[in-house]
């Protein structure tokens, strides 16, 4: 029943958009609630009171909250379907690693690369990059990040690459000349009829981000 | 398994080291504990943990595990059949387990080690409000999950226990050097009576720093400034 799950989420999130690509992953129904960040629903603030923020996932009334956990806690609701952690505890250990990895290493920069300018702008660039090398590493010659099947990790990162095309404009960071694999890998991702549905369009991503700086920043 | 299969590169004093202790404990299963040298960070550390170059780091047959809950989770994984689970069955309290770990590394632990560094006594008060404001969610999660059962996890301790419990022996050096009962049997009974069942469980104790011991280590890897 759609009205079993509900989602507050907001549509350029890179982490609202691992869960949305979860519930498509295991063809499940659900209701898409867009939640406006500088005036957040009750409903969230009720549902998520320790960090107000989005995705929240809604299942039969209960919260999970954190993209991570959510898309753990759906594979494990319908496990028979797109399984999206293998089933060798050490492979499961190394996706949980990855996907830690990215949710550590990614926040504040990919923040910063957006809503700042200068030297904290600057500061970003270089952490965003480090990331990037070694992901790009890590992933190698695989078709997705676990191997030859797409899996958490790859849905841990994949909302990035909509974002990309905003971080290379308005932080003037260079990302696909100097990162073939990982654009290879998301356009292989794209494939998925999951990820295409999730992620926005970069242009629409861009067009928000270079709204926002024009009114906050007052940068043309 | 022979114990030499499995290792974890750590330190005595790192909470985050006690947690696969515990875990490997709870399990029974034998293992060689590689101590490193507080200060340096030796060959092995830097080869099985390079992204993060941290411990503790989880070998097994050779093989690195890193990132404290993830190490819990493999071991929970990779013993199933030994000793009870870590983690409850069902995926909406697993979830809720996961979700309070988490909220416990990024949120509580990050104020409780701020207060050791903490300088004038404005800023001491506010990290001592801000921990008892997280120990007031903490004891509320202990009762959701619990569901009046002894631990986080029910009848045995479990992942959530062993994320929150690693702490209680920094916390007490904090109380030490606060003078003030940060974990408060007044205003989180519950919470409270666990931390007592915690430290008494038999995994729990041989791993357990005397609070003398980390007290003095405290003084020494946070130097009190001159006034």
């Amino acid at each position: 029943m759609a009205e079993e799950i509900i989602l507050l989420d907001y549509w350029a999130s890179m982490f609202g958009m691992r869960t949305r690509i979860a519930l498509e992953e295991k063809g499940v129904k659900y209701e898409y609630r867009e939640e406006d960040l500088s005036n957040k629903s009750p409903l969230l603030l009720e549902m998520n009171p320790i960090h107000k923020k989005i995705p929240v996932l809604i299942h039969k009334g209960k919260p999970i909250c954190e993209s991570i956990i959510q898309v753990q806690y759906i594979d494990e609701l319908w496990p028979d379907t797109n399984p999206i952690l293998p089933s060798d505890p050490y492979q499961r250990a190394q996706a949980r690693f990855w996907a830690d990895y990215i949710d550590k290493k990614t926040y504040v920069p990919c923040k910063a690369l957006w809503s700042e300018t200068g030297e904290k702008q600057e500061a970003a660039k270089m952490e965003f990059t480090e990331v990037l090398k070694t992901l790009e590493s890590e992933l190698g010659d695989k078709k997705f990040f676990g191997g030859n099947e797409f899996g958490l990790v790859d849905i841990a990162f994949i909302g990035f690459y909509s974002w990309f095309r905003t971080y290379e404009e308005v932080a003037n960071l260079t990302i696909v000349a100097k990162f073939p694999k990982l654009i290879s890998w998301a356009q292989r991702c794209l494939k998925r009829e999951s990820v295409a549905k999730a992620l926005p369009d970069s242009d629409k991503v861009l067009k928000s981000v270079s709204d926002h700086r024009k009114i906050v920043l007052g940068i043309d | 398994m022979a114990s030499s299969d499995v290792k974890l590169i750590g330190a005595w004093a790192s909470p985050f080291v006690m947690r696969p202790r515990i875990a490997l404990n709870l399990k029974s299963v034998p293992y060689e504990f590689l101590q490193e040298t507080f200060g340096s960070k030796s060959e092995l550390l830097l080869k099985s943990n390079p992204v993060h170059k941290k411990i503790p780091v989880l070998l097994h047959a050779d093989k690195p595990v890193c990132e404290s809950n993830i190490i819990v989770e493999y071991i929970d994984d990779t013993w199933s059949s030994s000793g009870p689970s870590l983690l409850p069955s069902d995926p909406y309290d697993r979830a809720m387990a996961r979700f309070w770990a988490a909220y416990i590394d990024e949120k509580w632990f990050v104020v409780l080690r701020s207060f050791l560094k903490a300088g004038g006594e404005e800023e001491k008060k506010s990290v001592i409000a801000q921990l008892e404001e997280g120990n007031a969610f903490l004891e509320k999660a202990f009762i959701d999950c619990s569901k009046g059962k002894p631990f986080f996890n029910g009848d045995n301790i479990g992942y959530l226990d062993i994320a929150l419990g690693c702490f209680l022996a920094w916390l007490r050096v904090t109380e030490l050097a606060a003078s003030h009962k940060i974990l408060d049997e007044a205003k989180t009974p519950s919470l409270s009576k666990w931390a007592e069942n915690f430290c008494n469980d038999p995994a729990v104790k041989p791993v357990m720093p005397e609070t003398a011991k980390l007290a003095e280590f405290a003084k020494k890897i946070f130097p009190r400034p001159e006034a």
